[in-house]
């Protein structure tokens, strides 16, 4: 009753801080029960502490004997290797999503035959809803609860720098991630992730490469997304055509929160460019192609980044009105007639529908998946031991690794001081509602030389 | 106020005569008879004693769980207080958990501060952004003040991309992760638990003090009838910004940690989305009760990551579900639950 009666008697305005009131007007039993409690609290955290070196549960698992010794095995066996992904199965980039369906085909497609040197692949799939910090909880629970043997795919720039630092610190790899931020090469720090498709540098020198060789004269307007993927190929694309005769003229750029394009390419109209770059995600992408086929007094040569490319922008354009859409493409096209008949693309659609029957095959990203699974097979066929550790020196050590479902002519290579497994692309025009590969494979490592700074981070 | 009291003043002794306890919640003193819990100490003694047993039994992933449970419960302690306890809604204290975890990436990660600085920086800079913004806000109710609380959750997230030289933009930024001190021979997850074990500690204990306080009683008359309120004497607009100022602090202080338990902070942690879980949330554990933030807490952390095990797209419906079934059978939330299951069992027992 005490202090209530307190309270009571400070009651003279209602204006006073609260800090004061609470001060005050703490009844004297609480202040006890507090002390009490805390006294308590620290008795106890007292007793525990010591117990703090030895936690009940289980520690690393670790390879005690052989040329492999002192390396980490959690969770890979003599008959089972357990494989974590994060994928935006939620949220803003759920489209992306379907590239764990193209996996988890793959691993059934391994499975039926066996497994990978006797062990089968047991994929467990978590949502990240494409935000960088759930990705970070994510993998937490994949290595630690989980224990699985090693993060194969976390998708998105974002999200996979935010799980980079923890699996450096874990010493887990993060192997052949769904992002071609060009920093997951040339970052030597951190060996334990690496890239896998090209990167945005590489794919902006296929694009310069083709303006070099075909419109040495060619003036370009860039549309950009104001982010580090846009800048990444923004950046590539000036370094490449740097001492060419190929300028840029006018550069533009949105924001992903941005309601349009529409200023953004009337702007880019005005300079009246040979060569229109798109460098967007899908919904812009699209909106470009659409502005620019509004355009009657522009007419320039539409080139669509491979990010923008879906079947759902392209079923929008209206070709007659734009004047040729290119871009570059390095995985084969089921849509494409070409592979009709293709053994690879035959086991892929059958296992798709077996595996992943609500996956839809023509997508681009179940492709993806599906292919970027074959190259993590083969960098466990490769490891010399079959530890983390060994995973990490395979996907680092890739030699002219074929693919099936990679473009004839396209293979994996990661070295001592590259680590970018795939750097090689095509050109595909636009045609008839479907992509036609043209010319020659450029491999851009060969012609530009190995990336060597990040842009950013 | 004071009529108000010496009113109540029958009941107040009543109920002291049957709990046996000198203090009395609010709810007590206004003449709440339903059952109550009779061995709270001793639950209490019990609960911190697992609390602090936890990290050194369970797995490394569960104590992050827990930590990550804690930390949610301060962000939704602190919501509470305006919705639960100040009867207004809030959409936007994702922002403020936004700034806290902000304040510590930035000071720990690009300037180098000791990271037990930040957390003193993040309250004190929440507090004045939730009291400058509080007090021409909560001037609007209903749907006007969702809509302003809305606009901050929405305004925050491209502010922080905008000023990408110090947030890191879009790409977010790593935060080190603080480490146990060696003389502890604590891992780093127990480090970080124990200590969002203290700090969850003394918010849920300031917040009840807040609460019993006059400040607290202000409080609850200005949401139940503020006329009358302010007929007795008491200025709803102040204790409304102050309420709003405190709820944006411990919000502030849950950002901070989250920082530091997560280690990495971007802008698409923080959007519109986390801002309306929190208020799910609140909703769900039981607004205006102490243990409610808690339960919904768990709830945040636990319920969608389960619900994903059952199937890919998952956890959105059964949140939703849950949400809706909460709200018509249970409208006192999972606090609510507990306390009539608890008083269902001391009636049984013949005691409270």
């Amino acid at each position: 009753m005490q202090g209530r009666t307190r309270t009571r008697g400070a009651a003279r305005g209602m204006s006073y801080g609260v800090t004061r009131v609470v001060a005050r007007g703490t009844p004297r039993g609480a202040v006890r029960g507090t002390a009490v409690r805390g006294t308590a609290m620290a008795a106890v955290l007292a007793l525990t502490l010591p117990l703090g070196g030895c936690r009940l549960t289980g520690g690393p698992e670790v390879l005690a004997a052989g040329a492999c010794r002192g390396q980490h095995v959690t969770g890979i066996t003599e008959d089972a290797v357990r494989v974590g992904g994060i994928y935006p199965l939620s949220g803003p980039a759920s489209a992306y999503g379907l590239i764990a369906s193209g996996v988890r085909a793959y691993f059934g497609h391994v499975n039926d035959g066996g497994g990978v040197d006797g062990r089968k692949i047991e994929f467990l799939v978590r949502d990240d809803g494409y935000q960088p910090a759930r990705a970070v909880e994510e993998a937490r629970r994949l290595v630690e609860l989980e224990k699985v043997f090693t993060i194969f795919q976390t998708v998105g720039t974002p999200s996979t720098a935010a799980v980079r630092d923890y699996a450096d610190r874990r010493r887990v790899p993060q192997v052949f991630v769904a992002t071609g931020a060009s920093r997951w090469g040339t970052d030597r720090g951190r060996p334990w992730t690496i890239g896998y498709q090209p990167s945005y540098v590489a794919e902006a020198r296929v694009y310069a490469q083709h303006l070099k060789e075909t419109m040495p004269r060619a003036t370009v307007a860039v549309l950009y997304q104001n982010d580090d993927f846009g800048r990444d190929l923004l950046d590539g694309f000036a370094d490449a055509v740097r001492d060419s005769g190929v300028r840029i003229v006018a550069e533009q750029s949105y924001e992903v929160t941005d309601p349009g394009v529409q200023g953004q390419l009337a702007n880019l109209a005005s300079s009246g460019a040979d060569v229109l770059l798109s460098v967007t995600t899908p919904k812009f992408g699209a909106q470009a192609l659409a502005v620019d086929a509004a355009i009657t007094s522009w007419n320039p040569l539409h080139i669509l980044n491979s990010v923008a490319v879906s079947p759902a922008v392209m079923k929008t354009v209206d070709t007659g009105k734009v004047r040729e859409i290119v871009s570059a493409v390095y995985q084969k096209d089921p849509a494409d007639p070409q592979w009709a008949d293709d053994p690879a693309v035959e086991v892929y659609r059958r296992s798709l529908l077996r595996y992943a029957p609500e996956a839809d095959p023509a997508a681009p990203q179940t492709v993806f998946g599906w292919t970027a699974a074959q190259a993590f097979v083969k960098a466990l066929q490769q490891m010399e031991c079959p530890t983390r550790e060994g995973l990490r020196d395979a996907v680092r050590s890739l030699d002219d690794v074929p693919v099936d479902t990679l473009l004839p002519g396209i293979t994996l290579s990661t070295g001592p001081g590259d680590g970018f497994p795939i750097e090689s692309m095509m050109l595909a025009r636009f045609e008839e509602g479907l992509w036609s590969p043209f010319g020659k494979v450029v491999d851009t490592r060969a012609v530009f030389g190995p990336v060597r700074t990040a842009s950013a981070g | 106020m004071r009529h108000g009291n010496d009113g109540r003043e029958g009941t107040g002794v009543n109920a002291v005569a049957q709990t046996g306890h000198r203090r009395l919640a609010v709810g007590r003193m206004a003449g709440d008879r339903r059952r109550v819990w009779p061995w709270r100490r001793t639950t209490l003694a019990a609960l911190a004693v697992a609390a602090c047993a936890a990290p050194f039994v369970l797995e490394p992933y569960r104590v992050f769980q827990l930590t990550m449970v804690l930390v949610y419960g301060i962000a939704l302690l602190g919501l509470n207080l305006v919705v639960g306890h100040g009867g207004r809604v809030s959409l936007g204290h994702g922002a403020f958990l936004a700034i806290g975890a902000y304040i510590a990436a930035v000071m720990t990660g690009r300037l180098g501060v000791p990271y037990p600085l930040a957390l003193p920086v993040a309250a004190l800079v929440t507090f004045g952004l939730g009291l400058a913004l509080g007090r021409p806000a909560l001037r609007l109710s209903g749907p006007y003040l969702a809509v302003v609380t809305f606009v901050i959750a929405a305004v925050v997230p491209p502010v922080i991309k905008r000023f990408g030289t110090v947030t890191g933009g879009s790409m977010g930024l790593p935060v080190p992760v603080p480490s146990a001190p060696s003389w502890t021979g604590l891992a780093e997850d127990q480090w970080l638990y124990l200590l969002v074990l203290a700090v969850a500690a003394a918010a849920f204990a300031a917040a009840r003090n807040l609460l019993e306080s006059r400040a607290g009683r202000a409080l609850t008359a200005v949401r139940e009838n503020p006329h009358a309120a302010e007929i007795l004497g008491v200025r709803p607009g102040s204790h409304r910004a102050l309420a709003f100022g405190w709820s944006a602090m411990y919000a502030g202080v849950a950002g901070t940690l989250y920082a530091w338990v997560v280690g990495f902070v971007s802008p698409d942690s923080f959007t519109v989305t986390l801002s309306i879980v929190l208020l799910a949330a609140v909703v769900i554990g039981g607004p205006g009760s102490l243990a409610g933030p808690l339960l919904g807490a768990v709830f945040v952390t636990f319920v969608p990551a389960a619900a994903q095990r059952a199937g890919d797209a998952l956890p959105g419906i059964v949140s939703g579900l849950l949400i809706i079934v909460v709200v018509c059978f249970a409208p006192t939330g999972l606090a609510g639950l507990l306390r009539m299951a608890a008083g269902g069992v001391a009636r049984r027992l013949g005691r409270g």
